[in-house]
């Protein structure tokens, strides 16, 4: 899978996927940050519920998909990672719903 | 010459909702039925439809159209249940009462004239409905925009998935032995001993009866039969959302959550001409309504929005026409192909098949336009 | 917020053509705003590009003078007074022109005279079964995972053809995490058929001679490279966690946590299809492309084209087409004279012809094999979104389905969030005649917008449209 190269490795930021803290860089798109802590299913798909994680990293294949914590969708790899940020993982059954 | 080798019994021009359910509906009765149909390009109002199965405010000014959209309303279990049957497809049909969500105390008012007008019309025991103010409103739909004063509700309204109905009649009418043609635009017909010559993109062919359900491209094929079909396209626009949890139960006026998990808002009423493409202001205005109604919908992203054509008739109610220069062929034309797609199915086959448009439904004979067929 | 803003030209996407475009259309004097979706200016190909340069030399050196080469780009954007709103897409290009954005401070509306589009390629998408695992990703979007984050891909599969694929396995070796094999789809027959475009190539030999070193040096790292490599398929669970191929040996099987897959680059012409610029087959390069003139204007008249999107040239071509669009755009207001802008086009169409020019080489080589372009194991997902596979199509073809927009109302096929982007070139070959007649050309999706999610409330709270707003955008039927 994905590591990060020393000289890019400024992990200052904290931020929480399915509940459990995890480090990135400032600048990294959600997907980015996620790929670097080791996590490559992101979600489950809306139609078939099959596992799904990143693919295109140009904001056209909709797979990166993670839940926001008012419930809103974004596509992880268009949505720079904050500090603080609470994401879950995209499920259909939760989808629109807060945390 | 024919392009399939031999007459049919009867062709039916147009593949979208009215066509075809009236074609399964009569290869299910064992004719031999040829189904012409546009390419992959066409108008195609049934790809663009709301999905509704509605009964609530039909009919005003003229009470058989009420009655009639009832009994298919009726009829749609039955449908639904036929087309699982034949063609393992589950259409998503939902009836378990729809509501009108009113926007304004004025809207509120309309709608209350508007169902009492109609159930004095049609007996008050075949048109139970509710007024219902914001809280009664609210118990049926959670989550109700508090400035919206309140609405209706009837218990025979519901929704399908209209995409996969189009594909159930389809698929069902090829499970019954129905002959499919695509591609196969109409050009010209010809009145010939025993039937008519259909001369299409695709060839020509032969049949006994034939049926003209051809949504916007009706009125010049019904003119070459000598009915006159004034018909004209009416743009609405409509948007859905990504999917969401189940939400809300029922179908509304404005709103409704599909089987899929989307929510499909609707929706506008243009006269554009023949255009099918969307107005950002419009898909503003319809965005901006649907919030009101219901404020959880603001953070859902929109997928899509498109437009489609209603087949609109000048007073809105269906045309249903026999030649009378050439009593084997029909006109069938209407805007409700989802709610009338049950009797289009099951009882209309059966006028084809035999003794031709009831009495009962004389009143939906284009005549009412003053309109000479032109003899 | 939504405040509309009024530029003489506004330029949609940040790479190559739009950074060049943006540049010399604000130096001759025009209003310009530049949108583009990421947070710094470079595009895909020079993706943060100033960072990287600043701060992680060591990944700029490996990435290598081609990737360098862009700041300059991005320099002169920088100087050149043009405005530039980073993160924001453009979901709509409404009948009247006006754009339709949504960014951080939600949707608007904004307004220019013209607008030029470079929104640049997007990878051809490579429907192999398996291809949906979290873990198969493209070459292009690991890429872009060590130019904006610094990641490396560690031990990945990489699968495919084009010159994308031996650069990224050079740039991975440079950073010290080299695949774990390189499966190359092209075989000795390629070569062959790419041997009649080799005259006209002759004067970019260059470019030829990098490409034939990069294998060289790819096949003396040590790395596993396997030519002639077919039915690519990737194996796992909940993850990817192998790949199976058939080679010149056999069938053979690795095991692989990421398989990354590139087929070579299509335009990424979505915004221009919905707006209802025409478009035309390039049978070359597989794909529709918009149809344009030599200074990029397309079908509407207030919409220009440059760049990758518009047909693949690649980034230094990109370039000169953006700079060729903007003098075009500053004669068309007014700013410059034809003869002005004929006379400075001079260097800049005998430079784009250059770069251009051993693209039909590069086309023949790179060209993706059929089981790409037509797949054939009928469990292989079709469709990402909807989670449609082959032999749901399969069964729509008995159905009669004259096309794909009867295909995508039957079975969702095309109908999910990226708006059929990803199957719907597959969807219109598989539904084309078998075998496909000569020059037939595969049928599309009829696109809707938004091309990017906009949601209901920032829709809603939309102002900035007369009412009700704008023109009917989109095709008319008939």
């Amino acid at each position: 899978m994905f590591k990060r190269l020393p000289e890019a490795d400024e992990a200052t930021i904290e931020f929480h996927f399915d509940g459990q803290a995890y480090r990135a860089v400032a600048g990294d798109s959600l997907a980015a940050a996620l790929l670097a802590n080791g996590i490559g299913q992101f979600g489950r798909n809306a139609a078939d519920n099959s596992p799904r994680g990143p693919h295109c990293m140009i904001g056209n294949c909709f797979d990166c998909l993670v839940l926001l914590a008012d419930g809103r969708t974004a596509q992880a790899c268009l949505t720079p990672v904050a500090a603080g940020m609470r994401v879950r993982p995209y499920d259909p059954a939760t989808a629109g719903s807060p945390e | 010459m024919t392009a399939n080798g031999g007459p049919v019994e009867v062709a039916v021009v147009g593949g979208g909702l009215v066509g075809a359910a009236l074609a399964y509906g009569l290869a299910r009765r064992g004719r031999s039925i040829l189904l012409l149909d546009e390419g992959d390009v066409a108008l195609r109002a049934s790809r663009g439809n709301f999905g509704l199965v509605w009964v609530q405010g039909k009919g005003r000014g003229l009470p058989a159209y009420a009655l009639w959209s009832q009994r298919s309303a009726r009829l749609w279990a039955e449908l639904a249940a036929q087309l699982r049957e034949d063609t393992a497809i589950d259409v998503g049909h939902s009836q378990r009462g729809g509501a009108l969500i009113a926007m304004s105390e004025e809207e509120l008012a309309g709608f209350g004239e508007m169902l009492a007008e109609i159930s004095e019309a049609v007996g008050p025991e075949n048109y139970e409905h509710e007024l219902l103010d914001h809280d009664g409103l609210a118990k049926l739909i959670p989550g109700l925009g508090p400035d919206v004063p309140g609405g209706s509700f009837t218990p025979y309204d519901g929704h399908v998935n209209p995409l996969r109905l189009l594909r159930a009649l389809h698929a069902g009418f090829q499970t019954a032995g129905g002959d499919y043609r695509p591609r196969a635009r109409l050009a010209h017909i010809e009145a010939v001993e025993g039937g008519f010559e259909l001369r299409s993109q695709a060839g020509t062919f032969e049949a006994g009866k034939l049926v003209i359900a051809a949504g916007l491209a009706t009125p010049d094929l019904a003119r070459q039969v000598a009915v006159e079909a004034p018909i004209h396209p009416v743009h609405g626009q409509l948007l859905i959302t990504e999917r969401a949890a189940p939400r809300l139960a029922i179908p509304t006026n404005i709103v409704r959550q599909t089987d899929e998990g989307g929510f499909q808002i609707g929706y506008s009423n243009d006269e554009l001409g023949y255009v099918t493409g969307t107005r950002l202001g419009v898909l503003r205005d319809i965005a901006h309504n649907a919030v009101r109604a219901l404020p959880y919908l603001a953070g859902l992203r929109i997928l899509r929005t498109w437009g489609a054509l209603r087949i609109m008739t000048p007073d809105g109610f269906p045309i249903y026409a026999r030649s009378t220069e050439h009593p084997g062929a029909f006109v069938f034309a209407c805007h409700s192909g989802v709610t009338l797609a049950a009797v289009h199915a099951m009882i209309c086959p059966g006028w084809i098949d035999g003794d031709g448009i009831p009495e009962e439904q004389a009143c939906f004979s284009p005549e009412r336009f003053d309109v000479q067929t032109t003899a | 917020m939504n405040a509309t803003v009024d530029v003489e030209l506004a330029v949609i996407g940040g790479g190559p053509a739009g950074l060049a475009a943006a540049t010399l259309a604000a130096e001759g004097g025009a209003s310009v705003l530049l949108l583009d979706e990421q947070a710094s200016p470079g595009g895909q190909i020079y993706r943060n590009i100033e960072a990287v340069c600043d701060r992680r030399p060591a990944i700029a050196a490996a990435l290598g003078d081609d990737y360098r080469g862009g700041l300059e780009l991005v320099r002169a954007f920088r100087r050149s007074g043009a405005g530039y709103r980073p993160r924001a897409s453009v979901w709509e290009i409404a009948g009247d022109g006006a754009l339709a954005v949504v960014g951080d401070g939600g949707a608007e509306v904004l307004r220019a005279r013209r607008l030029l589009v470079a929104t640049g390629a997007a990878e051809r998408p490579v429907p192999v079964p398996g291809w949906t695992l979290p873990g198969v990703m493209t070459v292009g979007a690991a890429q872009t995972l060590l130019k904006a984050s610094g990641l490396a891909a560690g031990e990945a599969v990489i699968a495919g053809c084009g010159p994308l694929v031996l650069l990224f396995a050079l740039q991975s070796i440079a950073v010290g995490a080299p695949p774990r094999a390189v499966l190359l789809s092209e075989g000795f027959g390629d070569y062959l058929r790419a041997l009649p475009h080799l005259p006209r190539a002759v004067g970019s030999l260059d470019l030829l001679a990098k490409g034939w070193g990069w294998l060289r040096q790819l096949k003396s790292s040590g790395v596993e490279v396997v030519t002639g490599v077919s039915a690519v398929a990737a194996r796992g669970g909940s993850a990817v966690d192998g790949v199976g191929f058939i080679t010149g040996g056999g069938r053979r099987d690795i095991d692989a946590g990421l398989l990354l897959l590139h087929q070579g680059l299509v335009p990424n012409g979505h915004l221009l299809r919905a707006a209802g610029c025409a478009q035309e087959w390039d049978p070359a390069q597989a794909c529709w492309r918009t149809r344009r003139n030599s200074w990029g204007a397309t079908s509407r008249n207030d919409i220009a084209v440059a760049g990758d999107c518009a047909g693949i040239g690649g980034a230094l071509a990109a370039a000169e087409a953006g700079r060729l669009s903007a003098l075009d755009a500053l004669y068309r207001l007014g700013h410059i004279g034809r003869a002005a802008r004929n006379g400075r086009a001079l260097p800049m169409a005998a430079a784009l012809r250059r770069h251009l020019r051993p693209r039909p080489l590069l086309e023949a080589l790179y060209r993706p094999p059929a089981e790409v372009l037509r797949p054939t194991a009928p469990d292989t997902v079709v469709c990402r979104c909807e989670g449609v596979r082959l032999a749901a199509l399969t069964e729509l073809r008995g159905l009669g389905v004259p096309g794909p927009n009867q295909a995508k109302a039957f079975s969702r096929c095309g109908m999910g969030p990226c708006q059929g982007r990803l199957c719907e070139a597959t969807v219109g070959r598989l539904l084309s005649d078998e075998p496909p007649l000569a020059g037939r050309t595969p049928q599309t999706y009829t696109i809707r917008p938004p091309a990017r999610p906009v949601t209901v409330g920032q829709v809603a709270a939309l102002d900035g449209l007369a009412e009700p707003a704008g023109e009917v955008s989109g095709m008319l039927d008939r």
